[in-house]
């Protein structure tokens, strides 16, 4: 894998796979001035073609797996995948649902997990630094 | 290009207009969108059905996590039905608690979507203009209820946590806060000539229309409708509140039933939801905050119900519905939602007949759409049919009939 392409500032594309938009707008609130982490130039894009991290969220609706999918191999690599809020990690209270695939990690690789229900903005961009120093580590190999 | 060819392109379900999963097909005509069809179902949730499987007191928690956005509306209507299955008396103060709670819920949900608006326009600074502003009510919630977005302060009988004296400066500031930059906040959006130009005229959904679709909340007040539950039957505090619903009416002096009159009417409801707030706080009265605060003693007393009842209230999207029966067992034997954008959802195809392909996203958002609480599917033997499967049933059911009698017939369930 080839990390160097990734040595500039990430560029993250946000995916509902079923949240609630609690963990959607805490993730817009992360970008906007209070959190701004666009100061990093960590930005929202609108295609997975530009994108280097995938911002997942939702417990994975059965009609979404296969988009899921599509979307993460749309991808470019090096790609890293982080998964906000509870729903995608385990379920949570959708536990026992019929309609779900989830946890996400089923369906595509996941490198950091986010919980909270929804986590604060705080926590996403913890989240974030822990994807970059995932890569860092990972080009250092 | 021939006249009349018609292309179909499909928006969604994963499209960069839409924030959330649904799908539309919309038919056009060199730039003009001709007919519009509407796909739901992708994030389905099942979330009335796991209702059914665990108690009321379990069933708050879950109803919260219906909307991240509004999540005291479904909270408060799950409430409602229950206690009225009960006949459980929310005391007064509660009813005050339950009512800031919802205004502010209001604010954030207005002002948030001002800013997606101001987004799908192309107007990335006042998206961040207009986001930061929102900061301040979701201080205020995380200072009255622990948390920015899931506040999960009501329950049944009453609140979880009460609003002290002591709060109400902090509450009393954030209004003022609001106060100040309405004006601003107003300019933006309904002087500026940009937003004028592609906001007038546009996504006209008309008052005759509105009606026949059932639309509801800030969607069918800017069509002229005055509907409004707090007005129309009013619940918790808003009897002592007196609320009137807000048509453009009052700011522009006509309606036109366009985007620009759903921005009015959501920017003149904050404003409204910060007089309401401050008027709670001048006539909350003193008192318990719910019938009784020990949870296991409210469990045993919602476990047998039996009964139907329904619950109703105006979240910032327009009117929530919820059915509820109990039939002498620990679950709920029934649970029914419904939320606003399932009503508002088919005003699209008024709206956005005749109109550009570039202002599909600006009229689609325009309606506040929200689509983890409208999310439907068929269910046939406990199964799922989504869309799709529903699709593939039909297409074997017809090859097997092709085969001739005899065949599989009726084999495909
Ligand atoms: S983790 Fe919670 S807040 Fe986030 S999408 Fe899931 S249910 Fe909503």
């Amino acid at each position: 894998m080839n990390l160097k392409a990734l040595n500039k500032s990430l560029w993250a594309f946000h995916f509902n796979s079923g949240s609630c938009n609690g963990c959607d707008i805490e993730i817009i609130a992360a970008l906007t001035p209070r959190y701004d982490v666009e100061r990093f130039g960590i930005k929202l894009v609108g295609t997975p073609r530009h994108a280097d991290i995938l911002l997942l969220t939702g417990p994975v609706a059965m009609d979404m797996k296969e988009k899921l999918e599509r979307v993460y191999a749309q991808m470019p690599s090096p790609k890293a995948v982080m998964l906000i809020g509870n729903c995608g990690n385990s379920g949570d209270v959708f536990y026992e649902s019929y309609s779900l695939v989830g946890p996400a990690d089923r369906i595509i690789p996941v490198d950091v997990y986010v919980p909270g229900c929804p986590p604060r903005p705080e926590a996403i961009i913890h989240g974030v630094v822990k994807v970059w120093q995932k890569l860092e580590k990972e080009a250092k190999k | 290009m021939s006249e009349g060819k018609t292309f179909k392109i499909a928006v969604g379900p994963v499209h960069p207009a839409l924030k959330e999963p649904v799908q539309l097909n919309c038919e056009i005509e060199g730039e003009q969108v001709k007919h519009v069809d509407i796909e739901l179902s992708q994030v389905h949730r099942s979330i009335e059905w796991i209702g059914t499987r665990r108690n009321p007191v379990q069933v708050v928690f879950l109803a919260e996590k219906i909307c991240g956005i509004c999540n005291i509306c479904h909270t408060l209507c799950f409430c409602e039905a229950v206690e009225s299955i009960a006949g459980i008396e929310v005391p007064a103060r509660a009813h005050y608690i339950r009512t800031i709670a919802a205004e502010l819920e209001r604010i954030h949900s207005h002002i948030l979507w001002a800013g997606v608006a101001a987004h799908e326009l192309g107007f990335d600074s006042v998206m961040h203009y207009t986001w930061k502003l929102r900061e301040k009510v979701l201080d205020t919630t995380e200072y009255l209820t622990g948390n920015r977005i899931g506040k999960a302060i009501v329950t049944i009988g009453g609140t979880k946590r009460d609003i002290e004296e002591k709060q109400f400066g902090k509450i009393r500031e954030a209004c003022n806060y609001y106060r100040q930059n309405f004006s601003r906040l107003r300019d933006i959006f309904l002087k500026d000539p940009i937003i004028k130009a592609r906001a007038r005229d546009i996504g006209i959904l008309r008052r005759d229309d509105a009606l026949s679709l059932c639309a509801v909340g800030p969607t069918a007040r800017a069509s002229g409708v005055k509907k409004d539950v707090r007005q129309d039957e009013a619940y918790a505090a808003y009897p002592d509140l007196d609320v009137k619903a807000i048509t453009p009416k009052e700011l522009l002096g006509e309606i036109r039933g366009d985007v620009y009159d759903r921005i009015a009417v959501r920017l003149l409801e904050v404003l409204q939801s910060v007089e309401l707030i401050e008027k709670c706080l001048k006539q909350m009265p003193e008192g318990k905050i719910a019938y009784e605060s020990k949870l296991a003693k409210v469990l045993s007393d919602v476990k047998q119900l039996k009964g139907e009842a329904i619950g109703r209230h105006e979240a910032p999207r327009g009117e929530v519905f919820h059915y509820l029966k109990m039939v002498g067992e620990e679950t709920p034997y029934s649970w029914k939602v419904r939320a606003p954008t399932y009503n508002n959802i088919l005003s699209w195809i008024p709206m956005l007949k005749g109109a550009q392909i570039a202002d599909i996203p600006i009229v689609a958002a325009s309606i506040d759409p929200c689509m983890s609480c409208t999310n439907r599917a068929a269910i046939a033997d406990g199964k799922e049919l989504g869309n799709e499967k529903l699709h593939r049933l039909s297409v074997e059911k017809t090859r097997s009939l092709k085969k001739g009698p005899g065949s599989e017939r009726g084999n495909c369930n």
